[in-house]
């Protein structure tokens, strides 16, 4: 069949989703690792490292997207599972939810609307395309709710999906030092503010600096997502009919 | 490896600890992760059916919680399986995030508007929403959380 064994045992991984499934946890192990070994700070957010790993992998071996992800989706498809699991922490906070009612409605509305406005506002102010417009407004929220958005809206859900990476990162990644420069103390507040921002990545940002501010974070991303589904369809369907 | 990561592997009689319904704990587990999945596609369907505004997983969410309101409480079993999806999630980016690859060229062509709404948008949300939490707790009087 094929001329050489190492060609054949391509040819045959190739086809097989075990190896980019593989890859892809292997890959995040070794982020983990260096992200360990920088000291966990910040900068070495291990989505971002293994995201980049993986890209040059695949630039090495001329592998397309759609092969990696045929391997890859039973990583993606547990964002699903994942979301519906957001109701226990939920649960479990309700007390805590109940005495903050006030400053959590209130941060949440504000989070919903400034991370839709302030991607729309930037995004169009420097020329971005509808599409894209479309597909940055609910960057802020978990990937599966962010990409059912996009694609209600008329966006695109796959370059959503990399956006919504790409903001969960930046959060991990600047947060903790802005929070700093602003004087916000709190871990409960640190851990809301990130979560609504940057949900899942943010939110395991948050639960390496402390369960309290991993709670909070959980809290807000399952809140935001929920939120965000609500409001942002009718709201941005809205304003593009008066917009053009 | 001595022992560690071994217990998943296989039956391992200590392991085995009898659940209130006669399940063993692994078996709970699995039920616990069905009842997730279960959620996610009554969610799913509901909103294929009715149209509602609502990504399948969100209304998979609130049943689970309605749930587990009318229960009162979290059964041990789905706990851990919701522990066990959530302490990785940030995994649960990679595949999505490497599609950055596919895009590549639009992100190239717009990538100071990309990156204005990415670097700036993500940093004005986090202080507009740390500000206004702040704000609120202190107006309403009450410490922001146990800790300080």
């Amino acid at each position: 069949m094929a001329d050489d064994p190492f060609t054949t045992l391509w040819v045959y991984l190739a086809a097989s989703p075990l190896l980019w499934l593989s890859l892809t946890l292997v890959c995040y192990l070794i982020a983990l690792r260096i992200y360990r070994l920088g000291g966990e700070s910040p900068w070495f957010n291990p989505v971002a490292i293994a995201v980049a790993l993986l890209i040059g992998l695949l630039l090495l071996t001329d592998t397309p997207y759609q092969t990696y992800f045929d391997g890859a989706q039973f990583v993606h498809f547990l964002l699903g599972p994942a979301t519906v699991s957001l109701a226990i922490p939920l649960y479990r906070e309700r007390h805590r939810l109940q005495r903050l009612a006030l400053p959590i409605v209130a941060a949440l509305l504000a989070a919903v609307l400034t991370a839709a406005s302030s991607a729309i506002g930037l995004g169009a102010l420097l020329g971005a395309s509808t599409e894209t417009l479309i597909s940055l407004a609910p960057k802020s929220v978990t990937a599966p709710v962010a990409m059912g958005i996009s694609e209600k809206l008329g966006g695109l859900p796959s370059l959503t999906a990399v956006l919504v990476v790409s903001t969960g990162i930046v959060g991990a990644v600047l947060g903790t030092g802005l929070f700093r420069l602003l004087g916000i103390r709190d871990d409960a507040i640190k851990g809301f503010a990130l979560g609504a921002t940057s949900h899942g990545i943010g939110t395991a940002r948050a639960f390496q600096v402390s369960p309290v501010m991993g709670a909070f974070a959980g809290l807000a991303m399952a809140l935001s997502a929920l939120v965000t589904a609500l409001l942002l369809p009718p709201l941005l369907a809205r304003f593009m009919a008066s917009g053009g | 490896m001595p022992g560690g990561g071994a217990r998943w592997s296989g039956p391992r009689h200590e392991g085995w600890r009898v659940a209130p319904e006669g399940l063993t704990t692994e078996a709970v587990v699995l039920e616990a992760l069905t009842l997730i999945l279960v959620c996610q596609l009554v969610g799913e369907v509901s909103v294929l059916i009715t149209g509602l505004p609502v990504p399948g997983p969100v209304l998979g969410m609130l049943l689970l919680l309605a749930w587990l309101f009318l229960r009162g409480g979290v059964p041990e079993s789905v706990g851990r399986a919701a522990d066990a999806l959530l302490a990785h999630l940030s995994l649960l980016f990679v595949p999505a995030g490497v599609g950055v690859l596919v895009h590549w060229e639009r992100m190239r062509g717009q990538w100071a508007a990309i990156a204005a709404a990415l670097v700036l948008g993500t940093l004005i949300t986090l202080a507009v929403t740390a500000l206004t939490m702040k704000a609120v707790t202190r107006l309403t009087g009450r410490g922001g959380s146990d800790n300080g």
